[in-house]
Parts: C-alpha cells; structure tokens; sequence
C-alpha cells in the first residue's frame, strides 16, 4: 500500500514543484537533471491494467515493468512488437526498455490486448 | 434469428446469476445430466435413459481444455496433477473415446520445457489427440514450438485444420495469433476465406463441430471473451442443420443456442476464473484446496446419427 502512494504521489509532487517554479527551470538549464532524478520509471502491471496507463518521460530515461498479477503479461509496441517487445512476464518478473528518442509510445498486452497502455517522451 | 438461452446467463448485467447458474450446472453435471443436441433445441437427459446406450453406428470423443503446464501460483500449485486427474476421468468412462480434442493454453508460457511435460502427460493416455493452441501456447513465437509438437497433419499453413470423422465434419479454428489492440482475437481473412471453401462441398445435413480457443460468441468483451470477426464464419455455417462449437479460455462452462448453432465454453483442468464481471480482472480465481476438484472438468461427447451430439460435462470431484 505504502509503494501505491509512495508511486502515485511521485508524479504529482513533479508537477508541483514545477509549477511553483514558474519559469526559473526553463531559465536555468542546470537545474532540468534534477527534475529528471525525480521521474518516475516504472510501471506496475496489476489485475489485468498498467499503472500508470500513461507516463511521461524524458529523453534517456530506462523504463521498468512488473507484473504484480498470476497472470502472465507482456509489455508489446503497439506497432506488433517492432520498437519492444517483451518475453512472457510472469509474476514478478520485470522488463525494461530505455527511451532515447522524443515521441508518443502506445504499448499492450499481446495475451491480453485489452490492456494497453502509452509512455510519452519528450 | 431466434435464440434461446440456457440456464447458464452469458449478460454481463446478470453476472450474479451466472456465477449461481454454474453452480446448478456442475450439480447437474454430477447427477449425471446430458445436454443432448437435436435439431438445434438441447434438452436435458438422465444417465439412467438412454444416454449410456452404445450410440448406434456412433462415436464418442472427449474434451479438455486449459491445461496451463508451468502455472505455479496459488490457484492450483499442481497442475501437472489435475490433468493427470482429468486423463484419470476420461480413462474410467464407460465407452472408451475414439479421440481427445485439447482447445488450447496447454501450457502456461509457451516454454519448451511446459509443452515436453504436457506432451508427456497427454500421451500416457494413449488417445488419438487433436490440439488447437491458446493465447498462452503461442508467446514470443507465434506458435513455433506449438506446431512442431502439436501442429495437426495435413493443418493449413497457418495452422487451422478440418477433418472428419464417424460421419461429422470438424473444423479447428485459431484465434490467437496477431492480436493488436484494436482487433483483439480474429480469425482473420485467410482462415475465414479457407472456411468457406471447406464448407462448400458438404452437405447440410452433416453435422459440424467447430473447435476454437477463445469464445467465437460475445460473452464478454471488456476482458477480451469475444471474438468480433466470428459473425463472418457463422454465415457460412448457417446452412448446416446441427453446429456445435466447443470453446475454452474462460475456465468455465457457458452455453447459448443460437437457431441451430449451440456454443459451449469448457472447464479448465488447471484453475477456475470468475464469471464475467464479477470480479475486478479475469485472472485465477482461488477456491478452497479441497474444492478445487469441483470447479475443474472434462467435456464427454456422444455422437449417433439417430440422436445428434450428446455433451456431458463432468468435474474432477
């Protein structure tokens, strides 16, 4: 329960203190490392649904997925596994994927292709 | 079209009463009722009729479904034993079966050392095995290693097939290969244009089986149990006087009657999964150990010219 919170506030903790910032970020080209430290990488694979079912990154940043289920899952690009692709996920088995180029990523399930989920790089 | 619905509710806005009329089910199962097929209207018949006669020129064949060779998770630590348990079953029936169909997830994740077992299992019941693969039997490799162990003689090259036997027509179809996320299951143009073709010189009298992994009804869309293109087969099944399609992949029976078309989903021997809706995701259901028996099964099939297809379904218990 304590990871849930701990993963959800992350993002949102981000956001604040960007916010707060107002502009002195985009001025200040130094202080972006700092920002990048604290975003978060993972995604939780969790009764059929990937959590979060969008994330944003940036540029560099190396992706993880675990599978919390008894399912087996896997982490497919959407265009049929060409950009990644990952074995059978059993549970708690992990797969990780470095995004180096900005773009929109939308990613599934190739058991259960309802699940799909979108990292977002830029 | 007119359709009849089985005890067995398939409406998600029913799914309490899906999970109740299982339960009746199974209890009919274990008295022994048969679901006997004749022009399309089932009806229920007791083992002490005629049901355990020999079938006149007739056959039987069995059903298993959902093997799930490697799952090692609390709802059920040995499945290795529970199929062992099922084959037991099918060896103690009265008539011994001229075939076995498996409908696929013979294995969990489609590694070389899940189907070696299955393969090992499976053929200590030294019956005549046709196999279609599930989701979990094609990982990674689009059913490679599937096909090599348990590709079908003579299997199209993507790997669907027909053959007949004791005067019915059988038709195995494959729907888990190539998922995409906006199509989910198909049969896709190939198979469905093979269909049609294999279709087209039989007469309407002959009795077609239609065996396929995943639903080839919707029963369920929101987790996948749907399979959209299916509506294309079933126009060119339409003609044909008595079909019955045995599906697997939602570790449950479930039945509808659909004018002539009777759709029947089967008991996994490896673990349950709840009826649709009622729970937050499809994945295994834990029941007590001592009742895990009760929720997985095998399907019986009679066949005689004179009475049509009878279906039992009976749990491990």
């Amino acid at each position: 329960m304590m990871d849930t919170i701990k993963r959800r506030a992350l993002p949102f903790a981000a956001a604040v203190m960007l916010a707060l910032s107002g502009g002195a970020y985009a001025a200040d080209p130094g202080a972006a490392p700092q920002v990048a430290a604290t975003t978060p990488n993972t995604v939780t694979i969790d009764n059929f649904a990937f959590a979060p079912a969008t994330l944003t990154v940036s540029p560099g940043t190396k992706i993880t997925w675990t599978n919390k289920d008894e399912e087996p899952h896997t982490v497919t690009s959407a265009d049929g596994g060409v950009t990644f692709k990952s074995p059978a996920l059993d549970t708690d088995d992990k797969f990780s994927f470095t995004f180096d180029k900005p773009g929109t990523y939308k990613y599934f399930c190739s058991i259960h292709p309802h699940m799909v989920g979108t990292i977002v790089v830029k | 079209m007119d359709q009849k619905q089985l005890p067995l509710s398939t409406d998600p806005a029913h799914a309490g009463q899906t999970r109740r009329g299982l339960l009746k089910c199974m209890a009919w199962a274990g008295t022994g009722i048969i679901w006997s097929v004749a022009g399309g209207v089932p009806r229920g018949i007791g083992l002490g009729g005629m049901a355990l006669a020999a079938p006149a020129d007739g056959f039987s064949f069995v059903q298993i479904s959902d093997s799930h060779i490697g799952f090692k998770a609390d709802a059920n630590p040995d499945p290795n034993g529970t199929l062992q348990a099922a084959l037991d079953k099918i060896a103690a029936l009265p008539q011994k079966p001229a075939m076995m169909i498996h409908t696929g997830d013979v294995t969990h994740l489609s590694k070389p050392e899940e189907f070696d077992t299955a393969d090992q299992i499976i053929k200590g019941a030294k019956l005549d095995t046709r196999y279609i693969p599930g989701e979990h039997d094609v990982i990674g490799d689009d059913g490679k290693m599937f096909f090599d162990r348990f590709g079908a003689t003579g299997r199209t090259p993507g790997g669907w097939y027909s053959f007949d036997q004791g005067g019915v027509h059988f038709v195995a179809l494959i729907n888990v290969l190539g998922f995409t996320p906006a199509t989910g299951a198909t049969l896709g143009k190939d198979q469905l244009e093979w269909l049609e073709g294999d279709l087209k010189g039989k007469s309407a009298s002959t009795p077609i089986v239609v065996l396929a992994h995943i639903p080839l009804w919707s029963i369920y869309p929101q987790w996948g149990w749907v399979t959209p293109d299916a509506d294309q087969a079933f126009t060119y099944l339409k003609r044909f006087g008595s079909v019955t399609v045995l599906n697997g992949h939602i570790h449950q029976v479930v039945q509808k009657v659909e004018g002539k078309v009777t759709f029947q989903t089967a008991m996994s021997t490896a673990f349950p999964q709840p009826a649709a809706g009622a729970a937050p995701s499809p994945g295994p259901m834990k029941v007590p150990a001592d009742k895990l028996k009760t929720v997985l099964g095998i399907r019986d099939i009679e066949y005689a010219p004179a009475g049509g297809l009878k279906l039992t379904d009976e749990t491990l218990a």
